[in-house]
C-alpha cells in the first residue's frame, strides 16, 4: 500500500520529529510513504479567520499537489477536517473544483483513523512506556467524529499506562487565529487544560493536533510542569526505534 | 448599551474579567455543574431524536412565521388578550409604558424576560416614573447591584453567595449572611410585599402557542405565576419567533429545554396562560396585553442566518462554551452572551458595532453539540467571520498578513524560503512581540520535515 503524506505546515516547520515518527510508524506497517514535495499549508489559518479568497488559493494548491488515487494521510485532526469537510464547501459554486475537492476529501484520512480502520494498528501490540493522558482536539472529535480511535491505540500500547483526562474534549484555547486575537483568553483556557492534565498524574500528554499540543506545552511549561508533550505518532512510534 | 454605535471592546472586557479570581472560580464551578447535570439528564434518552424533531419543528415555524403569528394573535384575541406588534425596541417600550400610564400604574412586578432586557424596558419605565421590580431572585440581585444579567437563564451566575450577602447587607440593611436559604428568605419577604402592592405584572414567554393563543412560561421559583395572577393587569413582552404551532408540540420542549438549560428533568413551574380571567375563575389577570417584538428579527429571518431564530434561549451553549466559562457574560457587552449571543448580537445590532464578538470563538463546536434545536452555530459564526472580512472590518495588519499567507500557501518555494528566514527572524520577532502570542510558540526546526523525509 502507498500513501501520500501531508506533513502539515506546523509539523514541517516546528515539529519535524513528529513527521519522522509518522513515516516510521507507517513504514512499520508496510506502507510506502510518499511526500509530494510541493506541499505547503492546507489553508486552515485563513479559513478560521474568514479569509475565503486566500483559503481557496491554499486549497487549489493542495488539490493540485495531491493528485492521483493514493490515500492522503494527515497527522492532524484540524487539517484533515479542513480537507475533508471544508474544501468541498469552499467550492460549492464551482462544479469542476468542487468535484476535485470532493475526490481529494474522500481519500483523506487523519492518522489515527487510518491506523485503526485501515492498518488495525491497535491490534499490533505496539510497545511504549510511561503514564499517558490524551487531549481530544475539537475538529478531530466534533468535525471528523474521531473519538475512539486514539483511545483504542493508546490503550493497546504495551508497557504504557493510559490515564483518562477529565473534560478531555474541552477546547485548549488554541483556535488558530484565536490565539493571536485574544491571547489572554487563549492562555486562560490553556491554563485550565494544563491544570487538568497535571491532575491526572501522567508523565506524558498526547494528542492528534500540534496546534493544541504547542499551546498546551507552553501552559505546562509556565506552570512549571515537566510533563512531556508528544504527538500521538511519536508515542506510538516510541518502541520502533 | 444599544444606543451606542461604538464597537464592543471584547478583549479589554475579557482582560478585566480574567483578572477577577472570584469570578473565574464561580463561573468554573457553576458551568461545570450545569454541564455535568445536562450530560446526566440527556443520557439514556432518545435525545438526538428529540433534537432532530425540535429542529425541524422550529424551522417549519420560521418558514411559516407570519402565518403562525397571525393565528396566535387571532386566537389570543378571542381569548381576551390584546395584541400589539412592535417593529423596534423603542416602539415596544412605548407600548408597554402607555398601557401602564393609561391605567395609572406606578409599580410593576416582573418575571425574568430577556427580551425586556434587549429593549431596555426597565430604564425606560423608570424614566416614565414607573418602578419595575424584578422578582426572579437572580434578576432581583442584579437589580440591587444595578447590573445586567450575565447569563440568559442564570442571570446572577457571576456572583457568589458571599457577594450576595454583602449586597443584601448594603442595599437592604439585612444582617450579613451567606446562607443561601437565609438570603432567599430575605428576598422573599421583600418581594411578597412588592407582589401585593404592584398594579401590573410584566413577563416574557418561553413559547406562544398559535393554535390556542396561549403563552407558556417556564420558571423555577414560582414568581412567574405570582406576577401573572396577583396584579389585575398582565403585560407579556415576547419576540416574534417564540411561536410553536400547537399545544401538542409543547411536550417536546418541556423535555428539551430544562434538560438543556440546567440539567433538570422538568421545570419547577409551567404556566400556560390563555387569555384573561373568565367568569367563575378565581385566578388570572383581568387584562392581558401581549407585545410581539420584532426588533430586527424579520430582517434576520429573510437572510442567510435565519436558523439562529430556531433558538429557544436555554443557555446550554453558554455553559458549554470554553470562552464564556472563563470570561463570563458581562464581557460580551450585550444582552445575549456566549455563542448564541455572539451570533444574535451581530445580527440584531449590526456587524459594525458587534464584530469584535466574532473573535470570541475557537470554532470548537461545543455549543452546536449541546444545542437542543440544532442551531448550526459554528456554521453561522464562520459565515459571519467571512462577512466581516468582506466588509473590511478586520485589522489592516491581519488583512495584509492573510494576503501574504495566501501567496506562501500557493508557492512552495516562498513557503520554504519563509522557513529558512524564520529560523533567523522568528526569535527576533518573538523578542520584540513579547510573551503573549509568538512567545508561546516554539522556534523553527533547524531542518524542516521536508528536508528530512526521503
Amino acid at each position: 500500500m502507498r500513501i501520500q503524506l501531508f506533513g502539515t505546515c506546523l509539523v514541517d516547520t516546528f515539529f519535524p520529529e513528529t513527521g519522522e515518527a509518522t513515516a516510521r510508524l507507517l513504514r512499520h506497517f508496510g506502507v510506502e510513504v510518499t511526500y509530494p514535495p510541493g506541499q505547503t499549508c492546507c489553508g486552515k489559518p485563513s479559513d478560521s479567520g474568514g479569509y475565503t479568497k486566500e483559503t481557496r488559493k491554499a486549497a487549489e494548491h493542495f488539490i493540485s499537489v495531491f493528485e492521483g488515487d493514493d490515500p492522503i494521510l494527515i497527522p492532524s485532526g484540524s487539517c484533515a477536517s479542513m480537507v475533508k469537510n471544508h474544501y468541498p464547501e469552499l467550492f460549492k459554486d464551482d462544479d469542476r473544483m468542487r468535484e476535485k475537492a470532493e475526490a481529494v476529501a474522500a481519500r483523506t484520512y487523519e492518522l489515527s483513523q487510518f491506523l485503526v480502520h485501515v492498518l488495525k494498528a491497535h491490534e499490533a501490540g505496539l510497545a511504549g512506556k510511561g503514564r499517558i493522558t490524551y487531549h481530544a482536539s475539537c475538529q478531530l472529535t466534533r468535525e471528523l467524529g474521531v473519538r475512539e480511535e486514539p483511545l483504542l491505540l493508546l490503550r493497546s500500547v504495551r508497557g504504557a499506562e493510559f490515564v483518562p483526562l477529565p473534560d478531555a474534549e474541552r477546547c485548549c484555547g488554541f483556535g488558530g487565529i484565536f490565539m493571536a486575537k485574544l491571547p489572554e483568553v487563549s492562555y486562560a483556557m490553556a491554563e485550565e487544560k494544563a491544570d487538568k492534565i497535571i491532575s491526572t498524574g501522567a508523565d506524558t500528554v498526547t494528542g492528534c493536533d500540534h496546534g493544541c499540543l504547542m499551546n498546551i506545552a507552553d501552559a505546562l511549561r509556565k506552570r512549571g510542569s515537566s510533563i512531556k508533550v508528544k504527538h500521538l505518532a511519536a508515542v506510538l512510534a516510541e518502541g520502533l526505534r | 448599551m444599544r444606543t451606542s454605535s461604538e464597537q464592543i471592546p471584547f478583549r479589554a472586557n475579557a482582560v478585566q474579567a480574567l483578572d477577577d479570581p472570584a469570578l473565574r472560580a464561580t463561573l468554573r464551578n457553576i458551568t461545570e455543574i450545569f454541564t455535568q447535570k445536562r450530560a446526566d439528564a440527556v443520557s439514556s434518552l432518545p435525545f438526538e431524536e428529540w433534537r432532530d424533531q425540535a429542529s425541524a419543528l422550529r424551522l417549519h415555524v420560521l418558514d411559516n412565521l407570519e402565518d403562525y403569528i397571525g393565528r396566535f394573535a387571532g386566537n389570543a384575541t378571542r381569548a381576551g388578550a390584546t395584541i400589539y406588534r412592535a417593529k423596534e425596541a423603542a416602539a415596544a417600550r412605548e407600548i408597554v409604558a402607555s398601557i401602564l400610564k393609561d391605567r395609572g400604574a406606578t409599580k410593576v412586578v416582573k418575571s425574568k424576560s430577556m427580551v425586556s432586557e434587549e429593549i431596555h424596558l426597565n430604564d425606560y419605565l423608570e424614566s416614565q416614573g414607573i418602578e419595575a421590580v424584578e422578582t426572579d431572585l437572580g434578576e432581583y440581585i442584579n437589580q440591587l447591584a444595578r447590573e445586567a444579567p450575565s447569563h440568559i437563564i442564570v442571570p446572577a451566575i457571576h456572583k457568589n453567595r458571599r457577594q450576595i450577602g454583602e449586597l443584601f447587607a448594603e442595599k437592604l440593611g439585612a444582617d450579613y449572611t451567606e446562607d443561601p436559604t437565609a438570603l432567599t428568605k430575605i428576598a422573599r419577604e421583600i418581594l411578597r410585599q412588592e407582589f401585593l402592592s404592584a398594579q401590573a405584572g410584566i413577563t416574557g414567554a418561553n413559547f406562544a402557542v398559535a393554535e390556542s393563543g396561549s403563552i407558556v412560561l417556564f420558571t423555577n421559583e414560582g414568581n412567574g405565576r405570582m406576577v401573572t395572577t396577583l396584579p389585575p393587569l398582565h403585560i407579556a413582552v415576547l419576540s416574534i419567533e417564540k411561536v410553536i404551532p400547537s399545544l401538542t408540540d409543547l411536550p417536546l420542549f418541556i423535555r428539551l429545554l430544562p434538560r438543556s438549560a440546567t440539567g433538570q428533568i422538568l421545570t419547577s413551574y409551567m404556566s400556560v396562560i390563555t387569555g384573561t380571567r373568565k367568569p367563575g375563575e378565581f385566578t388570572g389577570a383581568q387584562e392581558l396585553h401581549i407585545v410581539l417584538v420584532d426588533n430586527g428579527r424579520s430582517r434576520v429571518l429573510a437572510g442567510a442566518y435565519r436558523e439562529m431564530l430556531k433558538c429557544i434561549k436555554c443557555g446550554a451553549c453558554l455553559n458549554a462554551c470554553p470562552i464564556y466559562r472563563v470570561v463570563g457574560g458581562h464581557t460580551y457587552g450585550a444582552t445575549y452572551p456566549g455563542p448564541m449571543g455572539v451570533v444574535l448580537t451581530t445580527l440584531l445590532d449590526g456587524m459594525e458595532r458587534a464584530h469584535p464578538l466574532l473573535d470570541a470563538t475557537t470554532l470548537c463546536g461545543a455549543c452546536a453539540e449541546v444545542c437542543p434545536v440544532k442551531v448550526p452555530l459554528v456554521q453561522l459564526l464562520r459565515g459571519l467571520r467571512e462577512e466581516r472580512v468582506e466588509k473590511g472590518l478586520t485589522p489592516w495588519v491581519e488583512r495584509k498578513g492573510m494576503i501574504g499567507f495566501g501567496w506562501v500557501a500557493k508557492w512552495p518555494l516562498l513557503f520554504h524560503l519563509g522557513q529558512i528566514a524564520g529560523r533567523v527572524f522568528w526569535p527576533i520577532a518573538k523578542r520584540i512581540a513579547g510573551d503573549k502570542i509568538l512567545g508561546r510558540m516554539p522556534d523553527f526546526a533547524s531542518r524542516p520535515f521536508r528536508r528530512r523525509i526521503s
